[in-house]
């Protein structure tokens, strides 16, 4: 029993998300500040980013546009009305059936975690990351609350 | 009430508009892979870029009279005999009749420079020519002039496979260019490898992927609407990803370009191309 909680507890990894961003981004603006995260066995973070439930329907709408989450660049989804479904990453139809919305949120922070090689971008992460165009640098590509909004959507995608 | 009502009609038919609009130009066909024109293109697990075009583009390019990259080339060949600069010296003036002199040349290019000991484009070696021999000031990388001089000497080994030299002198800047293709960059933390590589085949939105072969180019691709050179991709591919790109020319880019064209080493050089 107290070693089963020991356990749990050693696969409780704190992300200091934002903290140790390089300082050779300051030519441009200092780099955005993240919210820290827990991340529970390497698997999940069960804690909104934000703070507060994201809104599906902002949702939807950033996981459409390319300057924002362009999830279809990469995911067939259920969105018909847009033709453009690429075909690199797996059909997100049903994917809140097989996998909880703790381990989504997980996924879109810092895929890397969870699968090294994986072509998906960590979505809130600005550390480790080569020649990022000076417009972007020290920047994740979504807000805290657009990671929240995303998540709201895409825990409505059972079949 | 009314006004509600037709609002919602409107809206339903805007829907089905959209949808149908976008269903018309999705889902480009495969191609047949047993049209010989495509056959050309496919050597053993390569194929260039030819092969995932459409039909309409793939005509175009097969067509030197359609073909706009032609509009340069015609450029190029009458630059080719008129002097210029101080030594009072055409390309002629040296090379005679580019079919026959340049036949072939292009094919093992970047390839290290006798005298300079340097990795060397078909770009870099054409301004040696104009600064050193002919006493001229140099052509811009992304010139009309350079494009089509470079489209003119390039298409002397259409057809012919590519055969470049990775050994020797060659070396260092092979594996440089190789580290560069498996790197991953920019915001989107992506690596060459991550779109070409793995997943040729596949669509990015609606885009087709291909090996990103270099044996088109220049290209004259639709969205530019004119010629464009093979760094000038490079740098697209780079800020797509929303990666920092690189000057073309430069040591990083021809390193790059020697990479790839040992990857298309066997596919036939089928400059200028035209793609999408
Ligand atoms: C550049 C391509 C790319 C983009 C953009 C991308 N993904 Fe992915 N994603 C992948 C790939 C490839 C996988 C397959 C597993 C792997 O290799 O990581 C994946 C896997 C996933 C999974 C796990 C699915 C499963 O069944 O295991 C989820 C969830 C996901 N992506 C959501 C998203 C969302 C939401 C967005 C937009 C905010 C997004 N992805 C953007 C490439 C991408
Ligand atoms: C996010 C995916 C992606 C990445 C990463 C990427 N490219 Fe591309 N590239 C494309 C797309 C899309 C095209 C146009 C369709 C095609 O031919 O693949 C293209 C086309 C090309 C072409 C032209 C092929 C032709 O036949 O005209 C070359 C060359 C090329 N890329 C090289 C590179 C190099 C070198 C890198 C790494 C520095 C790179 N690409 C990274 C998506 C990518
Ligand atoms: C004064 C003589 C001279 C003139 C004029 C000249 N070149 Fe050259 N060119 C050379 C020499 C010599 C070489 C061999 C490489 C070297 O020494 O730099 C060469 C090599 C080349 C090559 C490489 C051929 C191969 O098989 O590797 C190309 C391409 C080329 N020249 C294009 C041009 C073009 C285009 C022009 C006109 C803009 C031009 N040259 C003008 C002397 C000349």
């Amino acid at each position: 029993m107290i070693s089963g909680l020991f356990a749990a507890l050693a696969a409780v990894a704190v992300v200091a998300a934002g903290s140790t961003a390089s300082l050779a981004a300051s030519k441009s603006k200092p780099p955005q500040k993240l919210v820290n995260y827990l991340v529970i066995n390497e698997d999940s973070i069960p804690e909104y980013l934000s703070g507060r439930p994201g809104d599906p329907k902002q949702g939807r709408k950033l996981v459409i546009s390319r300057k924002k989450g362009n999830c279809l660049a990469c995911h067939k989804m259920p969105i018909p009305e847009k033709a453009d479904h690429g075909g690199t990453g797996t059909d997100l139809t049903g994917v809140a059936d097989r996998m909880t919305e703790s381990q989504l949120r997980l996924r879109l922070v810092d895929p890397k975690r969870i699968i090294p090689d994986t072509m998906m971008p960590a979505f809130y992460k600005i550390q480790g990351l080569n020649r990022v165009l000076p417009k972007f640098k020290g920047k994740a590509i979504l807000t805290a609350q657009e990671i929240e909004d995303i998540i709201a959507y895409i825990v409505t995608l059972k079949e | 009430m009314k006004i509600y009502q037709t609002l919602v009609a409107a809206f339903s038919v805007a829907a089905v508009l959209s949808f149908a609009a976008g269903s018309a130009v999705a889902e480009p066909k495969d191609p047949d892979l047993t049209d010989p024109r495509v056959k050309r293109y496919i050597v053993g697990e390569k194929y260039s870029g030819y092969v995932v075009n459409e039909p309409e583009t793939r005509d175009i390019q097969d067509d030197d009279f359609q073909n706009p990259a032609f509009l340069w080339v015609e450029q190029a060949q009458s630059l080719w005999s008129k002097a210029d600069g101080k030594a009072g010296k055409s390309c002629e003036s040296c090379h005679g009749n580019p079919e026959v002199s340049m036949k072939g040349s292009s094919a093992s290019y970047p390839k290290i420079h006798k005298k300079k000991k340097t990795l060397l484009t078909v770009e870099h070696q054409i301004n040696i020519c104009r600064e050193e021999y002919m006493k001229t000031k140099p052509w811009k990388w992304e010139s009309d002039q350079m494009l089509g001089m470079s489209a003119l000497v390039r298409m002397q080994s259409r057809d012919m496979p590519v055969n470049v030299n990775v050994g020797g002198e060659a070396k260092p800047y092979f594996e440089k260019g190789r580290e560069f293709y498996f790197q991953r960059r920019g915001q989107l933390d992506l690596a060459c490898t991550h779109c070409h590589v793995d997943n040729h085949g596949n669509k990015v939105r609606s885009e087709k992927l291909s090996q990103g072969m270099p044996t088109g180019f220049p290209t004259y691709r639709m969205k530019w609407q004119k010629l464009g050179s093979l760094h000038r991709r490079f740098r697209g591919c780079n800020k797509n990803i929303r990666a920092q790109p690189y000057k073309q020319g430069t040591p990083e880019y021809t390193a790059l370009e020697l990479y790839l064209m040992w990857r298309a080493n066997g596919l036939p050089v089928e400059s200028p191309s035209v793609r999408k």
